[in-house]
C-alpha cells in the first residue's frame, strides 16, 4: 500500500508539472496575443502578406509536392528496431539479478535475439536499405 | 529544496488544508520554480552560445546591451514579442498554433526528471529514462505537425528530413543505454546516480558514452546534424512559416535542449552529483554541466553540416554496430568479470579505439589524390 501512495505522489506531481509545461509556452502566445488587442503590436496582414512563402516569387505549388520513397524504409528499419529496444531494456534492468539464478543462459539467450537482429541489418544493408542513394 | 521537502513544509506550515490541496499546492509552485528557473537559465544560454560563437568566428557578438551584452535576451524578448504575427492564409490554423506549445512544453517537462540530490520526486520514478525518451521522441511528432500545418513545400521537406534523421538516431541512443541500465541494475536515474558514486560509467564504458553524445546531439537537430533547418537549402525547414512569438518558442525551446542533453549526460555518464563530498552536488551537477555544454557548444563551431546521405549512413552503418557492440560487451563483462572495473576499464578502451581505427579505414572519406593539373585549350590562346 505503501509502494502505490508513493507511484500516485509521482505521477500526480508529474501531471502537475505537465500543466504547468503547457501553460507557459500557451501564456507566451496570449500575452503576444494580448499586446495585439491593446494595440501595442502591429497587426496589418495584407493578401500578399499571407501567401504561402516561396522564395520571393508568386506561390505556385502546395504541399503536396511528393517526396521520397526511401523515408519509407528508414522508418520501417526503425519500427523493428525500436520494438528491439523495447525487448531489451527489461533484460538489461535485471541481468544481474537473472545472472545469480539461471547462469550464462540469460546471456546466451539474449545474444541470440540480438544476433537475428544484426541478420537482418546486414541483409537491409545488402538490400541497399539504408543506403541515401 | 525538493518536492518533499516543499510538501512536508507547507503541511507543517497550514496543518488545517486538507491532504490534497496542500499536495496541489506544493507541486504547483515547484513546478513553476523549476519552469522559471530553466527559461532564466536558457536565457542566459543564448547570450553565451552567441558570444562564444562569435569568439570563434573572429567577431564581436552581442555587446550593446548592458554590460558585455548580457542584457540582449531582454531585448530579443521584447523584439519578438512586438514582431507582427503571421499565419499564412493556407495554413491549418489550430495545428500550426499547438505545434510549438507541445515543442516547448516537451522541453520543460524533461527537465523535471534531473535527479540533484536523493529525494528527487520524478527521477526516482522506477521507468524515468524510458520516460525521457519516450518524451524526446515526441520532437519528432511536434516538428511534422509544424511542417504539415504551414502547407509549405520547403517545410513539409524539412520537417519530412527531420523526422527520418530523428527517428534514425533514436535506435541507437537508446541502445546505447543499454550498458548504464545494465550496470546500475534499474531504470530509475536516481539509482544510476548512485551507482557511479565510484567510478563513473564514461571511463566503464566509452563506446557506450561516445555513442550516446553523438546521437544525442543529432536529436538536438544542432550543427553539423542541422539537416533540418539547412538554411541555404531549405529557407528554414519548419519554420519557414513561423513569425513573431511563435517563432520564439521554438527558438527557445531550441536553445533549451543543449543544455538538458548537457544535464542527462551528466547524469548518465559523468556521475551526477557526486563527487569529493568537500565541494557540495549541486556546484558538481553545474560544473559538469557546464563542461558538457560547452563540448557541444564547440562541436556546432567548429564542424560543417554533413550531408544528408552521409547523416542516415553514420546513424545506420556507424552507430548503430557500435551501440550494440557496446550492450555485448558490458553485458559479457557483468557475467564473466564481476565488478572488476579497472579490467573492464582497460578492455573497453583498447575496443572502443580499434573500433574508431576501423570504421575511419572502412567507411572513412578516401584519401585525397592530387592529379597533375591538365591544362586548359583556352589557357594561352592570347600568347600566340
Amino acid at each position: 500500500m505503501e509502494e502505490y501512495s508513493i507511484y500516485f505522489e509521482r505521477y500526480g506531481y508529474f501531471s502537475l508539472f505537465l500543466i504547468v509545461a503547457l501553460l507557459v509556452p500557451s501564456g507566451m502566445l496570449i500575452a503576444s496575443s494580448a499586446l495585439k488587442f491593446l494595440g501595442l503590436r502591429k497587426s496589418n496582414p495584407t493578401k500578399i502578406k499571407l501567401d504561402t512563402y516561396e522564395a520571393g516569387i508568386k506561390t505556385f505549388s502546395s504541399r503536396w509536392s511528393g517526396f521520397n520513397f526511401r523515408y519509407y524504409t528508414f522508418a520501417m528499419m526503425f519500427l523493428i528496431f525500436d520494438v528491439e529496444v523495447i525487448f531489451l531494456f527489461p533484460w538489461a534492468a535485471s541481468l544481474v539479478r537473472l545472472n545469480n539464478e539461471f547462469s550464462e543462459a540469460v546471456l546466451i539467450e539474449m545474444f541470440v535475439f540480438i544476433g537475428v537482429l544484426i541478420l537482418g541489418w546486414f541483409l537491409a544493408w545488402k538490400q541497399k536499405a539504408i543506403e541515401w542513394e | 529544496m525538493s518536492f518533499n521537502q516543499l510538501y512536508i513544509f507547507v503541511g507543517d506550515l497550514l496543518p488545517f488544508l486538507p491532504d490534497q490541496i496542500v499536495f496541489i499546492f506544493s507541486g504547483l509552485s515547484m513546478a513553476i520554480t523549476i519552469c522559471t528557473f530553466i527559461l532564466g537559465i536558457g536565457a542566459i544560454y543564448t547570450w553565451f552560445e552567441r558570444r562564444v560563437l562569435a569568439k570563434f568566428q573572429s567577431r564581436v557578438g552581442p555587446n550593446r546591451w548592458g554590460p558585455f551584452g548580457l542584457l540582449q535576451p531582454i531585448a530579443d524578448a521584447i523584439k519578438l514579442i512586438l514582431k507582427e504575427d503571421i499565419i499564412p492564409r493556407a495554413a491549418d490554423k489550430s495545428v500550426f498554433i499547438v505545434a510549438p506549445i507541445i515543442f516547448l512544453a516537451t522541453t520543460l517537462l524533461v527537465y523535471s526528471f534531473i535527479p540533484i540530490g536523493d529525494d528527487s520526486q520524478l527521477g526516482g520514478l522506477n521507468v524515468a529514462l524510458l520516460f525521457v525518451l519516450g518524451i524526446t521522441s515526441i520532437n519528432a511528432l511536434t516538428v511534422f505537425m509544424a511542417g504539415w500545418a504551414s502547407k509549405n513545400k520547403y517545410a513539409i521537406l524539412g520537417s519530412i528530413r527531420a523526422v527520418a534523421m530523428l527517428i534514425s538516431y533514436e535506435v541507437p541512443m537508446a541502445v546505447s543505454l543499454m550498458g548504464v541500465v545494465m550496470l546500475s541494475e534499474s531504470l530509475s536515474l536516481v539509482d544510476i546516480v548512485n551507482s557511479q558514486s565510484s567510478m563513473p560509467f564514461i571511463l566503464i564504458q566509452p563506446l557506450g558514452a561516445l555513442t550516446f553524445l553523438i546521437a544525442a546531439i543529432a536529436e538536438m537537430s544542432r550543427a553539423p546534424f542541422d539537416m533540418v533547418e539547412a538554411e541555404s537549402e531549405l529557407i528554414g525547414g519548419y519554420q519557414t512559416e513561423y513569425a513573431g512569438m511563435k517563432f520564439a518558442v521554438f527558438q527557445l525551446s531550441e536553445f533549451l535542449t543543449p543544455i538538458f542533453t548537457a544535464a542527462f549526460f551528466t547524469v548518465l555518464f559523468l556521475g551526477g552529483d557526486s563527487g569529493f563530498s568537500f565541494i557540495p552536488g549541486i556546484i558538481w551537477f553545474a560544473s559538469k554541466t557546464f563542461l558538457v555544454t560547452s563540448i557541444l557548444l564547440w562541436f556546432r563551431a567548429t564542424w560543417p553540416r554533413l550531408r544528408i546521405d552521409q547523416i542516415m549512413g553514420f546513424a545506420w552503418k556507424v552507430l548503430m554496430p557500435a551501440a550494440i557492440l557496446n550492450t555485448l560487451l558490458v553485458g559479457l563483462e557483468i557475467v564473466f568479470l564481476n565488478e572488476n572495473y579497472l579490467f573492464q576499464i582497460l578492455i573497453n578502451s583498447i575496443v572502443v579505439c580499434i573500433f574508431i581505427y576501423l570504421i575511419a579505414n572502412i567507411l572513412g572519406q578516401k584519401k585525397l589524390i592530387l592529379r597533375n593539373p591538365v591544362p586548359s585549350e583556352l589557357a594561352n590562346m592570347d600568347a600566340n
